[in-house]
């Protein structure tokens, strides 16, 4: 199949990495279309409610350059499917004591599913995207998803949900480059994208802050509670369990001889259970629905690394399977940022074997361990 | 990029500028470029070739050269007329009504709410049937109380349905109301005659029938009161100020005259093509409803509902092969709102969502047909599967 016989629809934001990915695949001399996918976006929050990942700039920056590389461009409709799959699923995450990584699911339900669906009905090949991974193929065959080249802006954390099908299906141009090395393209291709920061806030939050989300949509979760600590100790009141992370130390309005962190959110007992720089941290985590990149789980146990946050280094751990789709790790030293929601994502050297949702601790507890912490996606 | 055959089937939308009237249009850029105005030989050269134009608009819609208005594009002839004819109403002490259709271009249907909403104007909208059909019995009760100006869509630019002009400039009159009409779809296709539409006024726009886009006009019947909406120095009558636009009024009359002179074979082809569509259509697709009259209905204009499409996906896979459509509500921002239109003659939220429009013009081609109708067939039934590999 020769490139221009090969059609790749590209995600286009209108940013740096996609509108880079776009030129190089239309260089290489593919049929490239580019799309953009239109979001959910609150607009019961007040002001310009729009999506940080289509906004009217970004529609007509990614218009622009659709236009300047001579490709179609296309915005699909994806809000009901946004909303349904990737909002609900942050709201009920939060719901149940959780710190949802909502990117992965939309990675997995809307980018690598709804969009690429919509792409292979539009007869692509492939679906490309502005993401710092690399996709290749084992001796046997198998695709492997590996990190980028650029360590710091590596992303395939939040790929971790990939399959075979969809990496067969898939390209990421601009894996194979740095961030530095990309904006250097993007001033070679004329794009004028270059000096484009990158996005950090959730997407459908429109820059406004996840609480007064949260407040609109789950008001329920939002009701004051006491702060104890493990011991059962009553040292405060909190202001809604969603207002709180694991791991923070400030806001929690305690004076206490010794500095307390914020250990667990028991969302039953609405209770915000605070401890000592020494109770945080834990060296083993339970995740769920877990993903094997290669299609099928290892059969024994094995030593890897385990990425417990986007932006965490992925640390040395024994990893066991526990039941159909579970896995446990043990960590060689304990971690302090564990945090139930979050995705635990598994790799052996730069190949990402798959991952996991991270369980609340006391399902950690009976499958053994100790204690805690962050958030928030890409 | 692969190379396919591309169909213009959105001749609702625009027409080509027809080549005799670009030639038509051409000496007046830079040959007779004097400001039709003034009163040197310049001017006076410009100022012929509008009047003569005038004349031959006047000729095809029936009336006297002075109730021709030349206005920008069909959009300004509405709000001329609305905003105009409520003002001078309001100026006169008269009522502050205005009755209009919920199928109306959003020219007529902004304006309108404006009017309601700023100036406090009431407005009435009388209903329509599931063709698209104003009911007339409603139509007169919305009249009854009198007021500034009721104003109907000629033919719908989402359904292509018609409507009975002459009975409701009838009703309207009988209660000493104005009847205006957007004939902007209609302009190229039906009888345009206010003496026999019964209207006293009409909006016409330049592209629609095969002339230039940025220029349109308004029929005003003699004697109405029209408060400018542009005012300025005394152009047309005091109702549109503004420097006029020679050659694109001289290519508009052009293009009105021969879309008059050859309507008879234009008609005949439009409504050929058009026919085809539909039948293709209704025997191929088994989620295709055609929406609109089914004869009432424009010789260009063939109207569906897709049901279980996503218009604005549709749009995307018609284009990526070249072929060219409108839904009422697909959107290049990917955010669309159900067609007014639609829900107005009964469909559900989703179902005027799915809306497909395919117009045929001059260029049309059997040839084009068929290969739309594959292209068509094959979106469709692409679309359908998703949507049910993507069910919850």
């Amino acid at each position: 199949m020769s490139e221009s016989n090969t059609r790749v629809v590209v995600a286009m934001s209108g940013g740096v990495d996609s509108s880079v990915a776009a030129a190089l695949l239309v260089e290489r001399g593919y049929d490239v279309l580019g799309m953009m996918m239109r979001l959910w976006s609150d607009e019961a929050l007040g002001g310009p409610a729009h999506n940080r990942c289509c906004t009217p700039e970004q529609m007509s920056d990614a218009r622009r350059i659709a236009d300047q590389l001579g490709i179609p461009f296309y915005v699909l409709d994806s809000k009901d499917v946004f909303r349904n799959r990737v909002v609900q699923y942050f709201i009920d995450g939060h719901r149940d004591g959780f710190t949802p990584n909502p990117c992965l699911q939309c990675n997995r339900h809307i980018r690598f599913d709804w969009l690429l669906k919509n792409a292979l009905a539009l007869d692509a090949d492939y679906l490309a995207t502005g993401h710092y991974a690399r996709i290749d193929q084992d001796r046997s065959g198998k695709y492997r998803l590996r990190g980028g080249v650029d360590i710091e802006k590596d992303q395939s954390y939040v790929l971790s949900v990939m399959g075979q099908s969809q990496l067969a299906r898939t390209m990421f141009p601009v894996g194979e480059f740095t961030k530095q090395e990309a904006r250097a393209l993007a001033k070679k291709y004329g794009l004028n994208v270059e000096g484009k920061k990158d996005s950090q806030d959730l997407c459908f939050l429109g820059g406004k802050d996840y609480r007064d989300f949260l407040r609109l949509h789950a008001p329920d979760l939002m009701q004051p509670g006491p702060i104890v600590r493990k011991n059962g100790e009553q040292l405060g009141e909190h202001q809604g369990l969603s207002n709180y992370t694991i791991g923070q130390r400030r806001g929690l309005g305690l004076s206490y001889d010794v500095p307390l962190y914020v250990l667990e959110m028991n969302p039953a007992d609405n209770l915000l259970v605070v401890g000592t720089g020494e109770e945080l941290g834990r060296d083993d985590l339970l995740a769920d629905s877990v993903n094997w990149v290669g299609g099928e789980a290892p059969a024994r146990p094995f030593r890897a690394r385990v990425k417990i946050r986007y932006k965490a280094r992925a640390q040395p751990a024994m990893v066991e399977l526990r039941g159909e789709d579970q896995i446990y790790a043990r960590f060689d030293l304990p971690q302090r940022d564990i945090t139930p929601g979050q995705a635990a994502v598994i790799y052996n050297g730069d190949v990402c074997l798959g991952g996991g949702v991270i369980r609340k601790f006391e399902e950690m507890e009976r499958a053994r361990g100790r204690s805690e912490t962050e958030l928030i996606c890409n | 990029m692969r190379t396919r055959k591309q169909v213009y089937l959105d001749y609702s939308a625009s027409t080509p500028v027809d080549p005799r009237v670009i030639d038509a249009m051409l000496p007046y850029f830079g040959e007779v470029y004097g400001n039709p105005s003034s009163a040197h030989k310049f001017g006076s050269r410009a100022e012929r070739a509008i009047e003569d134009a005038r004349m031959t608009v006047a000729g095809i819609l029936n009336c006297q050269p002075s109730e021709v208005v030349f206005t920008s594009c069909g959009t300004e002839s509405d709000n001329l007329a609305i905003r105009g004819a409520g003002w001078s109403a309001r100026h006169r002490g008269a009522p502050s009504r205005l009755v209009t259709s919920p199928i109306e271009h959003s020219a007529v249907t902004n304006t309108v709410n404006q009017m309601d909403e700023l100036m406090g104007f009431d407005t009435e909208i009388a209903p329509v049937d599931k063709f698209g059909i104003v009911d007339s019995e409603i139509f007169g009760e919305a009249c009854k109380c009198g007021g500034a100006l009721a104003s109907v869509i000629y033919a719908s630019n989402e359904l292509g349905t018609i409507q009975d002009l002459p009975l409701l400039s009838q009703i309207a009159h009988a209660h000493d109301m104005l009847m205006h009409t957007d004939a902007v779809q209609a302009g190229g296709q039906l009888d345009l005659d206010v003496e026999r539409l019964g209207v006293d006024m009409l909006s016409l726009s330049a592209h629609k029938f095969y002339g230039p886009k940025g220029v349109g006009l308004l029929y005003v019947k003699d004697g109405l009161e029209l408060a400018p909406s542009q005012s300025g120095g005394g152009h047309e009558h005091g109702l549109r100020a503004g420097t006029h636009n020679t050659a694109f009024i001289v290519g508009m009359a052009k293009a009105l005259e021969l879309a008059y002179d050859e309507k008879d074979e234009r008609l005949r082809h439009f409504t050929k093509m058009r026919d085809h569509l539909i039948q293709g259509i209704s025997d191929r697709l088994s989620c295709a409803e055609l929406s609109g009259h089914p004869d009432r209905r424009l010789p260009s204009h063939a109207s569906f509902v897709l049901h279980g499409i996503d218009a604005n996906a549709l749009m995307m896979h018609l284009d990526m092969h070249g072929v060219a459509g409108s839904s009422g509500s697909a959107c290049k921002t990917g955010n669309p709102e159900p067609s007014e239109s639609l829900l107005a003659v009964g469909y559900s939220e989703d179902e005027a969502k799915s809306g497909l429009r395919l117009s045929v013009g001059a260029q049309t081609t059997e040839d084009d047909i068929s290969y739309a109708l594959d292209v068509l067939e094959r979106a469709a039934e692409k679309l359908g599967k998703l949507k049910r590999e993507m069910a919850p």
